[in-house]
Parts: C-alpha cells; sequence; structure tokens
C-alpha cells in the first residue's frame, strides 16, 4: 500500500510541478486506518515544495459515515479560507488520474498541533493568553461563510445528537448512571434553535496548528464539518478531555470562556451565551463518553484487535468524572 | 487469595518488563506495548482499589434507592429510575453518590486525569 502511494506521488510530482519535476521526500505521517495524511516534497527547477497529501485508505460509505468526502472537505477549506479562516492552502484536488483514489494535495505549513504541547510547554507561555480570544474571532469566520449548497452536508441539532449518541449508548448495553442523568438532563435544557451555520464540527485543540509567535494558523480536520448550532464548535473546544490536564483554563486548556465569546463577538459573530456552550460542552463530554464505549464495543464484537480499543473504554470515566461537577454546576 | 505473589503484583511485573522492552520496538508496537502496560497498571489498581470502590458505590446506592442489592442490580434500577426521571439532579443525595462512584472509578481508570472543577496543578 505504501509503495503504491510513493510511486503515485511521483507522478502526480509531474503533474503538480511541471516537466522535469521529481518527487524530494515521501513518507506517511499518521492517522487511523481510514484516513492516512502524507508528507512529501516537490523539486523543480524553481525550487522546492512542501506540501501534505490527505488521503482515504477505506473505501468510504456516505450512508454510515459520520464524516464527509475528501472534495468536501477540500472545497469547505478553500470557502472558509476566502472569508479569512487560518487554513492549509488546498493545493490540488485528486482525480482518477492521479491513482490515489479519494485524496486532495495542501501546502504544508509549521506549527504545533499537539494539545499538551501547546497547554504546557514555555514556548507558548507568551502567546498563550491570547489563543482563545483568537479561537473565538476565527470561529466567527468559519461560521460566517455561507454553507454551500451543494455539498449535501448534513444538518445537527441538540435534540438530535441526543438521539443518536442515546441510541448508541442503548445499543452498548452498558449501564452508566452518570451518562442516564446527563442524557436526562440535557433533553430538559435543549437550547432554542439556532440559525443553521456551518460549523467545523471537531474544533478543539488538537486538531488546531499554534505557532509560539503568531498563535493559531491553521484549523484542520475538517472531516466532521456539518451544519449546526453555532455554540456547538464553541462547546466542543471548551470540553475537558482536551484542556490537556489544564481543567482551570476552560478553553482547550489554555484560556477563558469570556475571552472565547468576547473574540468571537468583535469579529462580527452573533453573540452567544455562556450557558449555550456549557449545553454543548456538556454534550462534548457525553459523546465522547459514548464513543469511549463504542470504541471498546468494537474490541468486545470482534472488529477490531488491538489493547488501544478496550482501554479507550476505561476513557468513560473520565467523562463520568466531569459529567457529575457540570450536572452539580448546572449550565 | 494468596500472597506470595498477590495478583497485583504479577500484573506489575509483566508492566515492568514491557517497560523493559519497548525502546527496542517500532513506533506503532512501542505505542501499543505503553497502552498495554498501562493496561495491567489498571489491573494492579483494579485489584488493590476495586473492592473498596465496590462496597461504597453498593452502599451509596443503596441509599439513593432505599433498598439493598448487588452491584448489578441497584445499577441497573439506578438506571431505570434516572432514565424514566423518576430520580433527577434534585434528588437529594443522588449527586452525591454519582460523585463518589465516578471518583472512585476514576482512581482505578486514570488516576493522573483532572476532572472538571479541579485547581490548577501545583506549578
Amino acid at each position: 500500500m505504501s509503495l503504491d502511494v510513493s510511486e503515485a506521488l511521483s507522478r502526480l510530482a509531474l503533474r503538480l510541478g511541471g516537466e522535469g519535476a521529481r518527487l524530494a521526500q515521501a513518507g506517511r505521517l499518521s492517522g487511523g486506518a481510514s484516513m492516512e495524511t502524507w508528507a512529501f516534497a516537490i523539486e523543480t527547477a524553481g525550487g522546492r515544495e512542501d506540501l501534505i497529501l490527505r488521503r482515504r485508505g477505506a473505501p468510504f460509505d456516505p450512508g454510515n459515515a459520520r464524516s464527509i468526502r475528501l472534495a468536501t472537505e477540500a472545497a469547505l477549506i478553500r470557502a472558509t479560507g476566502a472569508r479569512g479562516a487560518p487554513v492549509p492552502p488546498v493545493r490540488h484536488i485528486c482525480d482518477d488520474a492521479d491513482g490515489l483514489g479519494e485524496a486532495y494535495v495542501m501546502g504544508r505549513i509549521a506549527g504545533e498541533t499537539l494539545g499538551k504541547r501547546i497547554v504546557s510547554d514555555a514556548r507558548f507561555d507568551a502567546v498563550r493568553g491570547t489563543l482563545a480570544r483568537q479561537c473565538g474571532a476565527v470561529l466567527a469566520q468559519i461560521h460566517a461563510t455561507p454553507p454551500p449548497a451543494d455539498l449535501g452536508l448534513k444538518t445537527v441539532d441538540g435534540a438530535g445528537e441526543l438521539d443518536r449518541y442515546e441510541e448508541v449508548y442503548r445499543a452498548t448495553g452498558a449501564g452508566r448512571p452518570i451518562l442516564e442523568l446527563a442524557f436526562q438532563y440535557l433533553r430538559q435544557h435543549l437550547p432554542q434553535p439556532a440559525p443553521p451555520t456551518l460549523l467545523h464540527g471537531d474544533f478543539r485543540n488538537g486538531n488546531l496548528m499554534f505557532d509560539p509567535d503568531k498563535g493559531l494558523v491553521a484549523v484542520l480536520d475538517w472531516e466532521l464539518s456539518h451544519i449546526g448550532d453555532p455554540a456547538e464548535d464553541m462547546g466542543w473546544i471548551c470540553t475537558n478531555s482536551w484542556r490537556f490536564g489544564r481543567p482551570d483554563r476552560p478553553v482547550g486548556g489554555f484560556g477563558d470562556y469570556a475571552d472565547l465569546l468576547a473574540g468571537y463577538a468583535a469579529a462580527g459573530g452573533r453573540p452567544v451565551e455562556l450557558s449555550r456552550v456549557r449545553f454543548w460542552q456538556m454534550l462534548g463530554s457525553l459523546r465522547w463518553g459514548v464513543m469511549c464505549l463504542t470504541m471498546y464495543m468494537s474490541w468486545a464484537n470482534g472488529t477490531e484487535r488491538s489493547v488501544e480499543r478496550p482501554m479507550i473504554g476505561r476513557r468513560v470515566s473520565e467523562t463520568e468524572a466531569d459529567l457529575v461537577v457540570l450536572l452539580e454546576q448546572g449550565l | 487469595m494468596i500472597t506470595h505473589p498477590r495478583t497485583e503484583e504479577l500484573a506489575q511485573a509483566v508492566a515492568a518488563w514491557i517497560d523493559e522492552i519497548r525502546p527496542g520496538l517500532d513506533p506503532r508496537n512501542g505505542f501499543l506495548a505503553r497502552v498495554a502496560a498501562n493496561a495491567l497498571a489498571t489491573v494492579g489498581r483494579e485489584l488493590t482499589l476495586g473492592p473498596a470502590a465496590e462496597a461504597a458505590a453498593v452502599a451509596a446506592m443503596a441509599q439513593v434507592l432505599a433498598r439493598a442489592g448487588t452491584h448489578a442490580e441497584l445499577t441497573e434500577e439506578l438506571c431505570a429510575r434516572i432514565r424514566s426521571a423518576e430520580l433527577t439532579v434534585a434528588t437529594p443525595g443522588l449527586l452525591a453518590a454519582l460523585r463518589t462512584m465516578a471518583s472512585d472509578q476514576l482512581a482505578i481508570d486514570q488516576p493522573s486525569y483532572r476532572p472538571e472543577g479541579s485547581p490548577p496543578p501545583p506549578p
């Protein structure tokens, strides 16, 4: 498989760089079984270009998948980038001639994506206090992007999400009183409907690239993008599982609610109430808890064999510890 | 249970061996080996902390439900009565019971996790 990709990248180098261009370097970075990320470079007489290939390694099932097609992802990156959001430049959307399957190419940018480092490395001490506000401003830019109608994005609201995750939870057969109480409480505190808004869908510390001087330089991982309540994106980056050991700094482990909300409003976003963000934050913990259960289930039913899966199942209790405090505090 | 060695000591010994061979593994297996060692550490904590945690959970649930039962029976009934909204966040003692159960389980699964509401870590 990896040999095929390297060969295809050599051909792609010619297509993108023109005659005389050659593949200077190629290596797989990371990603799960279904999504591959490759770093590669093209050398031409004019110089070297560092690029990233994002490629689906397993067949895409639009009926079942929560995620969107890679061409859709690339279109959203371009559309939000045109509104000023910091995103990687999309260089090329692959077609059949490339022999890479579903894939696209973007420019490689430098920065840090490991959440723990952004939260605790001294390199980020100077910029850390500005990041929550910056995240708010960038979310306002993303949310101001008119949702492209022809992309077939799914629409999601609070009630629908609760239905969806409760069905998944029931199917696992697990009995977890705190998750039960969170479902009940959130159903009783559903926010008023929000105007349909383009959401990133996975906006959290870990999917954002930061620079020690410039702060937020790129919003990555658009595969869960959908239409919904703007506060969903704000609540997800406040979910404690993505604060990397700094629960005292609710936004991503680096900032405060007030800065996120102020940055959002100052950049032209329709003001959002904190309780609405907290609704989605609590739903974020609940959602992550249910996802951890399903990862255990994928091992229990034999779909996956990795020891990682049952161990992620033991992360449900982190969401329960968070949820019980949120239930005590209220929204 | 016999004591020479205790079960948690067996788990501890295997985890220590995995950590020893880890540096020689390729990155993927190195990562999985770390997960495996962590799994054994969880097993060890459950063996030592589990009995008291389960007893505390049984006592806490029995008080909320005003009846006796096993952990499985009480958990099932608690879930059902929360699902039917007979018990809510306003039910006296419910959140306190759930908080005890959550923090005891977290101490087994992931003692380094800092839950919502924790103070900043010491510098």
